[in-house]
């Protein structure tokens, strides 16, 4: 059976640099914050990969803050923004965030809704999936003396779409209000610049690039403190404890360099295939439509479809035996699929939400493999069809 | 065949996976997921639809080797397994939720899915066994008396029957557990689930009362005499004798029993022993579980009828009786029975072979 990996929004596979990097850092001993040789040692590679990285996000190397995953570094900076603008004088509760936040955005939030007095305001998002500009202005204007952070995402992860992060950002910086964005989907596959986007904090992931699971980083604007959520050893400026992950990092950064070299050609490559597979679906599914946009302000890779009369749980398994990775929307702890909540966020049903799978390209597909899919579509379609429970 | 093996997280269903994979079928593992909120049915070892069953049944997927995908059954489940519990107590009868559930979420909900998504059937760790007869695909108790669970499946029609595969009829639990080990399964030795899954305390009447409420109303014996307040009538049994909390002793001194519920009164008649015997049950809506039996009033066959899940079963003569186009299923008992509650089924046995049932209607 042919086997299809159309999930690379989920995690990517890991980059021969990257690999090799990490194998090779690992047999490296050393703790980077011991004082002696060995230390030193390890040190110095996380040095040159900090420095490597900043020079290719547009960032300085002291903004950047090594965490364990894309989640800690969002936990991080809106939790310690939240209470680090909080701690004394004026109250600032509000936290102002799009409405189809990936959950390591939505949740942190939420939870100091429940349990440390925040407000929370979801800014509403187009059809098309993008954040409305009018509205998020509208609430800077008329709250901004009590918001404590904006954090909208850089682009969807579900659906795909780059969001306006320029006007987001000037209307930011006319209150002086700190602007978080979650980067995870963007870096390598669409131009990114810590400075140029006048943010405070961004959060990027190494496992979406090429990268291994389990390294990601906040970038923290400099002079900027926020609370720490894990006390320890103060290993990163003090905001972030925990051992370095030397050979993590390494493996991140090799990756991300490699992505950011051939992020064109990849990008032309990616979004062509793109494109073939909408076409390729669309002739084979007449009903079936793309949620996001087909070209503009999107990533190349992601294509969000639904496919009327169907539930996404009978397509993935149909998929799945067909050897066609995919994915729905996230599940709950038990495993239960969930409606997304991002698809709902741009006007959609819970219906047609729960008709819906993300198709998510990466450097390792081909046109064989739209090829393949299209052999496979329309018998997966029908069986989902026969099962639907309306 | 490509098969869908229902995997509760427990020890029976996944070793019945594994047999059928065993068999050169290609199976994918499924657990239903029975509740929107997981966390609020059972907790621990004591039954199913939790994360840890969940988790139990990814575990014993990985290790037979199959494929697993968790299913939300939860709409279909409480549509047709807990309102009709409850509509069920509230007129008075006792149902048998685990019957209801093979009838209409494992052999109906699953088995619709499964076949519409290509799938020849669904498997399941139940105790009994199919066999192919003359009249087709028919069930038979399985070898285990004690595990035996042909009565809660004697709901399934000839259609239901088709597509389900029963691999642990002809085995014994104690052995069901060895061979678990022998596997690797890490459920081997997990308690077995009992009562009421969706019922998280185990506290049934608890649970009836918090839903239907608890109206007290009056015990009484045969003749209307009150004889003392109940809190609720549907926390009461058919036959029940224990709880009555009752002051006023028996003229002749004898244990008193539930005999009747009538919830339109909110009344529990109570009364002795005697009163309870039973020489004739009706049955509403038979299935068949083979081929349909020719018995009539004039002409009955002779079988047996059990009343509960793991009850004993009661030599009875048997037939069909149809008025104006309504079909019943009558047995009557050689020997009487004592307490029989209606909502109960009762299933028809032709010694080892489950002819049919029918949701209990009445009795004389």
């Amino acid at each position: 059976m042919s086997r299809v990996y159309l999930d690379n929004a989920a995690t990517t596979p890991i980059s021969e640099v990257a690999l090799q990097a990490f194998i090779e850092q690992s047999r490296q001993l050393g703790n980077p914050s011991s004082l002696h040789t060995y230390g030193r040692r390890v040190r110095k590679d996380v040095e040159e990969a900090r420095e490597k990285l900043a020079g290719l996000i547009g960032c300085h190397s002291s903004e950047i803050i090594f965490t364990g995953s894309g989640t800690e570094a969002n936990n991080l900076a809106i939790k310690g923004a939240y209470w680090h603008r909080n701690q004394s004088g004026k109250q600032r509760n509000v936290i102002v965030i799009s409405a189809f936040e990936h959950h390591a955005v939505l949740d942190p939030a939420r939870w100091l809704e429940d349990f440390e007095g925040a407000e929370v305001v979801e800014v509403p998002v187009t059809r098309e999936g993008f954040v409305n500009l009018s509205e998020l202005r509208n609430v800077v204007l008329e709250r901004h003396d009590e918001i404590a952070l904006i954090s909208i995402m850089h682009s969807n992860n579900e659906v795909g779409t780059v969001q306006p992060m320029d006007d987001i950002s000037k209307i930011a910086q006319e209150f002086e209000i700190p602007l978080h964005t979650d980067a995870v989907q963007s870096l390598g596959k669409v131009p990114l610049s810590f400075k140029d986007l006048g943010l405070f904090a961004m959060t990027i992931s190494a496992h979406k690039v090429g990268g291994p699971i389990g390294v990601g980083a906040l970038i923290l604007q400099k002079g900027i403190d926020i609370t720490p959520i894990l006390h320890g050893g103060g290993q990163e400026r003090d905001i972030r404890s925990g051992t370095l992950n030397a050979a993590g990092i390494i493996a991140f950064v090799a990756a991300t360099q490699s992505a950011m070299r051939d992020l064109e050609s990849n990008a032309v490559k990616i979004s062509t295939l793109r494109k073939k597979l909408v076409a390729a679906i669309q002739s084979e599914i007449s009903d079936a439509t793309l949620n996001g946009v087909l070209e503009g302000a999107t990533l190349p890779g992601i294509a969000n479809i639904s496919f009327p009369n169907t539930e996404s749980d009978a397509l993935l398994l149909l998929f799945d035996a067909e050897g066609i990775a995919c994915s729905t929307g996230s599940a709950c702890s038990a495993g239960v699929q969930e409606a997304s909540h991002v698809l709902m966020a741009m006007g959609m049903s819970e219906k047609e939400a729960r008709s819906s799978l993300r198709f998510s390209l990466g450097t390792g597909n081909s046109d064989s493999d739209i090829e393949y899919l299209q052999t496979c579509i329309k018998r997966v379609i029908d069986r989902a069809r026969a099962a639907f429970r309306g | 065949m490509k098969l869908i093996a229902a995997m509760s997280g427990g020890v029976d269903s996944a070793v019945a996976a594994a047999r059928a994979k065993e068999a050169g079928h290609d199976v994918i593992g499924v657990h239903l997921a029975l509740s929107k909120n997981p966390k609020k049915y059972r907790s621990g070892a004591r039954g199913c639809c939790t994360i840890e069953d969940s988790h139990d049944a990814r575990r014993a997927a990985d290790v037979i080797g199959i494929p697993f995908y968790i299913w939300d059954m939860s709409d279909e489940f409480h549509e047709g397994v807990v309102e009709n519990f409850l509509a069920e107590y509230a007129a008075g009868n006792t149902p048998n939720p685990c019957l209801r559930c093979n009838e209409k979420i494992k052999f109906a909900a699953v088995l619709d899915r499964a076949q519409a998504m290509g799938f020849d059937g669904v498997v399941t760790g139940h105790y009994a066994q199919t066999r192919e007869t003359e009249n087709g695909k028919t069930l038979y108790r399985a070898i285990d008396p004690a595990k035996d669970q042909s009565y809660v499946l004697a709901v399934l029609n000839k259609d239901q029957l088709q597509g389900a595969h029963f691999p642990l009829g002809d085995t014994t639990k104690e052995n069901v557990r060895k061979e678990a080990q022998e596997r690797g399964l890490s459920v081997a030795l997990k308690p077995d689930s009992h009562d009421i899954c969706f019922v998280p305390s185990g506290d049934n009447a608890g649970w009836l009362r918090e839903r239907l409420g608890s109206e007290t109303g009056p015990i009484v014996d045969e003749e209307g005499n009150k004889l003392g307040e109940h809190k609720g009538a549907y926390t009461y049994t058919i036959g029940q004798r224990k709880g009555l909390g009752l002051t006023v002793p028996a003229k002749g001194g004898e244990p008193r029993y539930v005999l009747k519920i009538e919830p339109v009164s909110n009344t529990v008649v109570v009364g002795n022993r005697d009163a309870l015997a039973i020489h004739e049950i009706y049955g509403a809506k038979p299935i068949w579980c083979g081929a349909t039996p020719e018995a009539t009033e004039s002409a009955p066959y002779k079988g047996f009828v059990q009343v509960r899940a793991h009850g004993t079963p009661h030599s009875c003569s048997y037939f069909r009786k149809i008025n104006d186009g309504v079909e019943t299923l009558v047995a009557h008992v050689d020997e009487p029975i004592f307490g029989l509650a209606p909502g109960q089924a009762m299933v028809i046995y032709d010694g080892e072979r489950v002819v049919g049932s029918a949701t209990i209607s009445g009795t004389r």
